[in-house]
């Protein structure tokens, strides 16, 4: 071997030292993405109440103080504080609290679901949209193309509508609102990862489709689908509040809040805090689930 | 040769086939024309001509440089070599055996020949570890994972990189030279043959580039491998090549040894090329720069010479004839009519009668 070599050699040796000089621990991506949301105060608020909603609307059967669907004429309209109701009674005399933390089982469960679903199909499409190019691509994007020339709000009322009203259809027309919007996201995702050069260069080590979908695009794509996909959470929550109050969605007496916030409506002269009530608990469940996504988006982000 | 423990039973360097005298890789009229699409069926307008027609042999342990302005088809080439792309037609023919079509199998193909991209941050997976990063490829030709995984280690031992401390790391924890560090373990993971490096220090600080560069002729003497080494750097080149490939527009311009070709082009595209280094002699520091204007649009190449709209020995001849790649000396080809003997242009050589 020839002179360049030895020095090379040493100074690999002398590489290696510091190396060993400098060793740090090297936590896992996971560990680091939680130690980013953690330090991230605002997230861990919206985080904090959202899990504080979580395990009063689960525990709704002990927390509530009265039964949501007990009706009593004498304490129609009541303000907050009346006669051991904490925040009140409802246009029939129902508790408000009650009703709230049982209507927010109902609302958490018909803001998440259609996510879910379309999360799984529309990830699926995109990807494969993402991942194939050419006329695969073509089919899937121009077909979601289709669902994206009308406005979401209008089609989820259109496919609700023409479907009948009730808590399943519900389900089944916002996901298909959903799914085109996961599509076109989870698409634009993969098409990136699928030309950067370690795609290229797993496919020049021999590996097959479904190692470099497994190994290389699936870890890249999911996080940035999965952070879209929760920030549909609180649009999801506010199209079937939207949907329950044209009546589309949940019927009387169930609770919900986009159906309180419909009855109670009439009362907005007489009790605005009562008629309020359903509305602020909208709100924050969305923005927390907005506030937590854009954390979790930059604590996904490695580079940062 | 380093040693291997373990994986060498599993994952050794396949034998030489056709002896030394047979090159390693041999590329025979090789062609891409990407189409171009316009409008909604994607009707043809047109074709870029990314590499026209090009053919040479990289010979068994050498180090084989491709320069060429960018744009003028360099990565084309690697990519097509690497089969990432489809050729439009031409073949690639390794140790004496096509590659598909009954000689070898692309996969069997695919662990003789490796590949070094210029972007070390884009060519490393953001959620493996550097170790998981490395031990793929041998996972995929059936290694077992903790052979594989001792594997990684070795190489990153090899490329001078301690596996305890940068093993388990993530590719956005470490430097640009280390990245490209790990590239290069991550392409020998194979034990390739031949190792394509596109632009391997394009993107590094000239004296980390230094290092990687050394690292490369090191690992070469140790692994027995065979470079094909594309840059725009002439300097580079010049430094780590045996012999030189000029590359203009698609096509081959000039192919000889370093010396030869850098002591006296052949061909004025590559003498303007070399003119066009900065000179620390103030003497011959020139006010005129030796190429204008960019190279022509590979849709529409000039007819002929490709060279000839920016040629300073341009003649009407040029127009009308392509020029092959002729002899300009010992083991010295130029594609320029001021070469080939009887070609009509004023400057060539006469036919001897």
């Amino acid at each position: 071997m020839s002179g360049r070599t030895e020095t090379l050699s040493a100074a690999q040796a002398e590489l290696l030292i510091q190396a060993k000089g400098a060793k740090t621990r090297h936590p896992g991506y996971w560990t680091g993405v939680l130690r980013r949301l953690s330090r991230d105060k605002m997230t861990m608020v919206c985080l904090s109440i959202l899990l504080l909603m979580l395990l009063a609307i689960v525990f709704a059967s002990v927390v509530s103080p009265f039964d949501p669907y007990q009706t009593s004429m004498i304490r129609r309209l009541k303000p907050p504080g009346f006669a051991g109701h904490p925040l009140g009674t409802d246009e029939l005399g129902r508790d408000m609290l009650s009703r709230l933390l049982y209507g927010g089982r109902l609302s958490w469960f018909l803001g998440i679901t259609p996510v879910v679903i379309s999360l799984v199909i529309g990830g699926v499409l995109g990807v494969i949209a993402g991942f194939l190019g050419g006329w695969v691509n073509m089919a899937i994007m121009r077909t979601t193309d289709v669902f994206y020339a009308f406005p979401s709000v209008l089609l989820a009322v259109a496919i609700s509508g023409a479907l009948g009203a009730g808590i399943s259809n519900a389900i089944l027309s916002m996901s298909l609102v959903f799914i085109p919007q996961i599509i076109r996201v989870a698409e634009t995702v993969t098409t990136g990862v699928r030309n950067l050069d370690y795609v290229e260069s797993a496919r020049a080590s021999g590996a097959s489709s479904m190692t470099i979908v497994r190994v290389h695009v699936l870890p890249n794509v999911l996080g940035p689908i999965f952070v879209y996909a929760t920030s549909l959470i609180s649009v999801s929550m506010i199209l079937a509040a939207g949907l329950s109050f044209l009546g589309l969605g949940t019927k009387p007496p169930q609770a919900e809040w986009g159906l309180m916030l419909n009855t109670l409506r009439t009362a907005i002269y007489s009790q605005p805090l009562l008629a309020m009530l359903p509305g602020v608990c909208i709100f924050m469940t969305s923005i927390c689930f907005n506030i937590a996504s854009d954390g979790l988006r930059s604590a996904m982000d490695v580079r940062s | 040769m380093i040693v291997l423990t373990q994986t060498t039973e599993i994952l050794r360097q396949l034998p030489d086939v056709g002896g030394p005298a047979q090159p390693l890789l041999t590329i025979r009229g090789l062609t891409k024309h990407f189409p171009l699409r316009s409008g909604l069926l994607g009707r043809s307008t047109g074709v870029v001509q990314a590499v026209d027609d090009i053919s040479f042999d990289v010979r068994k342990g050498e180090t084989l440089g491709l320069v060429g302005e960018s744009g003028c088809g360099k990565s084309t080439t690697s990519r097509l070599i690497m089969a990432l792309l489809e050729p439009t037609s031409g073949e690639v023919i390794f140790d004496g055996q096509a590659v598909g079509y009954g000689g070898l199998t692309l996969k069997e193909y695919r662990r003789q020949v490796q590949m070094v991209f210029q972007d070390s941050y884009s060519s490393l997976n953001p959620r493996l570890t550097v170790r998981d990063s490395i031990a793929f490829a041998p996972g995929v030709h059936g290694v077992a994972r903790r052979s594989a995984v001792t594997r990684a280690d070795e190489l990153l031992e090899a490329v001078g990189l301690d596996p305890a401390q940068f093993g388990p790391r993530y590719p956005h924890e470490l430097s640009g030279g280390q990245r490209q560090r790990i590239n290069i373990a991550r392409a020998l993971a194979l034990q390739p043959r031949l190792l394509i490096l596109d632009e391997p220090v394009s993107a590094l600080d000239k004296s980390v580039e230094a290092q990687v560069l050394n690292l490369l002729l090191d690992l070469k003497d140790q692994f027995g491998l065979t470079y094909l080494f594309i840059s725009h750097d002439l300097n580079v080149v010049q430094y780590v090549s045996d012999r030189v490939l000029v590359m203009y527009l698609g096509r081959v311009a000039e192919i000889g040894p370093v010396d030869t070709i850098y002591n006296g082009a052949a061909h004025p595209y590559t003498a303007a090329l070399l003119d066009s280094r900065p000179s620390m002699d103030p003497d011959r520091r020139r006010l005129e720069p030796p190429l204008q204007g960019d190279p022509p649009n590979p849709v529409n190449p000039p007819s002929g010479c490709r060279f000839r709209t920016r040629c300073l020995h341009a003649e009407a001849v040029c127009a009308d004839k392509a020029p092959p790649l002729a002899p300009a000396g010992p083991e010295h080809l130029a594609a320029c009519l001021m070469v080939l003997p009887g070609s009509g242009h004023s400057q060539a050589p006469k036919l001897a009668a």
